[in-house]
């Protein structure tokens, strides 16, 4: 008590505003790093912020943004998925191939169906049978990806008249002059932030990351918290697949390859927490954002693409780092 | 003797599966018992044989690296790219190259105490993009004849990239059991509280294995480089780490930390590498190849969480 007053009284008003700032950059070191980085793009490159660049990003980054929906929930109660590049690859190739077969709205439902089945069996391995998600994800990266070639064959998938068809629309058109996709993942976004937010199943989704012992005792069943997360990862991804094989209008066989690394880098820039139990889905979209800027700012500026990958890592740890650091007061541990 | 080798066979039951694997097919699959095919499957374990060996390091010590894989296509260009300056500069730039990427790693789990997975994670991405700077996306090939015809020459009979991984696994398999090193890695992946207030060097064990793992990756990569005298930008892209980590899991050592060593990896490396020529000889199309591969880690996950509930439930 009498040390509380004589912070209070003291001279040096140093503490609390160090303490305000630290506060400051906990919560807000995300926007900030955000705001950066489109300022720093803004001033090198005179198209960066114009309509038509920004309109592009936004389409690019709204595949990996509603991948990341399902990717938030899933590492919020503790788990990762990395088969979702795969089942992006599959998705798209079944889209694709069912379209002409059976029209487009039922080729849309076999694909949800195809993405659910995925995440139920990964829920049902991780969750019930209490599996590493790591390592079970992981087969079903391979796993999928094999299925997609013995699908094909190997061969290109695509529409045979894509003219005679509204199937595009979803992945090309405009509503107010802003993307289809854009607004898919706005409505998605919004959807899962109240889902997460205001329900019990959210609450338990938080609750299930964050402590399972004691949400076990407070009788949570986290086996079905946890195959629900992967079953809703399963869905969303089944949608990315969905719109990435109508903006194509076709399918290639590794189309998704390598989207499970980009996804995760952007929700743990979005700090995600890789231990559970903290997660946001705007804000992990806000760390796609980033990486997708990152993409497009230096194909802007000229540079190869491959300088967005160097970028990343500087980027990802860099923030995380930071993130780290300002919780725990001290640079190095 | 034999009592000793049963005790070992039943604590590490994958010994068992490979000899189960190779009797089946040696009478089944035609052309498999032959010293021809065994050297394939030895000199194409090699280089995947480096990469486990420092995995298996830090997983017993409780961590893993997912930038194994493109550290070995960076550290491959590297000793391609460089041999203009003389094979030998080549060669120990890479192999430096390799262990500066794990220090970096090593910095910022071990000191930082930023979680493994994202360190690695973003060096996975950010190594690649390092290797297509340094190629310019374009394939190189090696100057040096006498560097391709190393990799494809014998020692005694075997194929010395394999000659190599294993000596450097002997090695390692003493550095783990006989030296302080080996015993604070048990420790640390074991109880990381107790090995700190034990008085155990906690953070510059956990620094110097993500170095080991680096090295070893650089070392895979250098053998690569010299089986196949040349690099493209997408060696080792883009499940190279997964895969190793992989036959780390296949062969028993515990994701959890604590617990495994250099010999079970090898068996491991040994009942992937079987299970890939098997496929092969019988012309099984490659699809289904990686389609195995999947099931069989979904399998060895079951299996082990099987045992582990059984050794509980049992002990």
């Amino acid at each position: 008590m009498q040390q509380a007053e004589a912070a209070v009284s003291s001279p040096e008003q140093r503490i609390p505003l160090k303490k305000r700032l630290t506060t400051a950059a906990e919560k807000h070191g995300l926007i900030l790093a955000f705001f950066i980085v489109v300022a720093f793009f803004s001033i090198a490159s005179e198209n960066f912020l114009s309509y038509k660049n920004v309109m592009l990003v936004l389409r690019q980054v709204s595949i990996l943004g509603i991948i990341a929906i399902g990717m938030t929930i899933v590492i919020t109660v503790g788990h990762f998925d990395l088969s979702v590049g795969s089942l992006v690859s599959l998705t798209a190739v079944v889209v694709i191939s069912m379209h002409d077969v059976v029209g487009p709205v039922p080729a849309m439902l076999i694909t949800i169906v195809v993405g659910l089945i995925s995440g139920a069996f990964i829920g049902y391995l991780v969750g019930y049978l209490k599996l590493n998600s790591l390592i079970i994800t992981l087969g079903m990266l391979v796993g999928l990806q094999a299925i997609v070639l013995i699908y094909t064959g190997g061969k290109y998938t695509r529409i045979v008249a894509p003219d005679e068809t509204w199937f595009g629309v979803i992945g090309r058109g405009f509503v107010f002059g802003v993307p289809l996709p854009v607004i898919i993942l706005g409505v998605l976004l919004l959807i899962f932030s109240i889902i997460l937010l205001k329900t019990v199943f959210g609450r338990q989704v938080f609750s299930v990351g964050g402590n399972p012992m004691a949400s076990k005792f407070s009788g949570i069943s986290d086996k079905k918290i946890i195959f629900m997360a992967f079953l809703i990862s399963g869905a969303l991804t089944a949608i990315a697949g969905i719109i990435m094989g109508s903006r194509l209008m076709a399918a290639q066989n590794y189309l998704g390859q390598g989207y499970e690394f980009q996804v995760i880098a952007g929700v743990i820039l979005g700090g995600v927490s890789l231990t559970g139990g903290e997660g946001n889905v705007f804000k992990a979209f806000i760390g796609i954002l980033i990486i997708g800027i990152l993409k497009n700012g230096f194909l802007l500026l000229g540079f190869p693409y491959y300088f967005q990958w160097v970028a990343q890592w500087i980027i990802v740890v860099g923030v995380v780092w930071l993130d780290v650091a300002t919780k725990r007061g001290k640079v190095l541990g | 003797m034999i009592q000793r080798i049963y005790t070992s066979l039943k604590k590490q039951p994958i010994w068992l599966i490979l000899l189960g694997m190779i009797f089946l097919s040696s009478i089944f699959v035609s052309d498999f018992f032959a010293f021809g095919n065994f050297k394939n499957v030895l000199v194409q374990s090699a280089v995947d044989g480096m990469l486990a060996l420092g995995m298996t390091f830090l997983m017993i010590n409780g961590y893993f690296d997912l930038s194994v894989g493109t550290v070995m296509g960076f550290t491959a260009a590297l000793a391609i790219g460089l041999q203009p300056y003389g094979l030998v500069v080549a060669v120990v730039v890479a192999l430096l190259a390799g262990a500066a990427i794990g220090a970096i790693n090593g910095f910022f789990v071990a000191k930082a105490k930023i979680n493994a997975f994202i360190v690695t994670l973003g060096s996975f991405i950010g190594v690649r993009g390092l290797i297509y700077i340094y190629t310019q996306e374009q394939a190189l090939v090696g100057e040096v004849m006498d560097f391709g015809m190393f990799g494809a020459s014998d020692f005694l009979g075997l194929p010395t990239l394999f000659v190599i991984m294993f000596v450097l696994m002997l090695i390692a398999e003493f550095v783990l059991r006989k030296t302080p090193h080996g015993r604070n890695t048990y420790a640390i992946g074991g109880n990381i509280e107790a090995a700190e207030n034990s008085g155990i060097p906690v953070d510059r064990t956990i620094w110097m294995n993500f170095i080991i793992c680096g090295f070893t990756a650089a070392i895979g990569g250098v053998l690569l480089a010299s089986r196949l005298n040349a690099a493209t930008p997408t060696l080792g892209w883009p499940d190279k780490n997964l895969m190793t980590i992989a036959v780390v899991v296949l062969g028993g050592t515990s994701l959890a930390g604590g617990y495994g060593n250099i010999t079970r990896t090898l068996g491991g490396l040994f009942t992937f590498g079987v299970l890939y020529n098997i496929l092969n000889l019988l012309g099984v199309q490659s699809y289904y190849n990686t389609l195995i591969t999947g099931i069989v880690l979904i399998l060895v996950v079951y299996i082990d969480a099987h045992i582990r509930k059984n050794r509980v439930s049992i002990g």
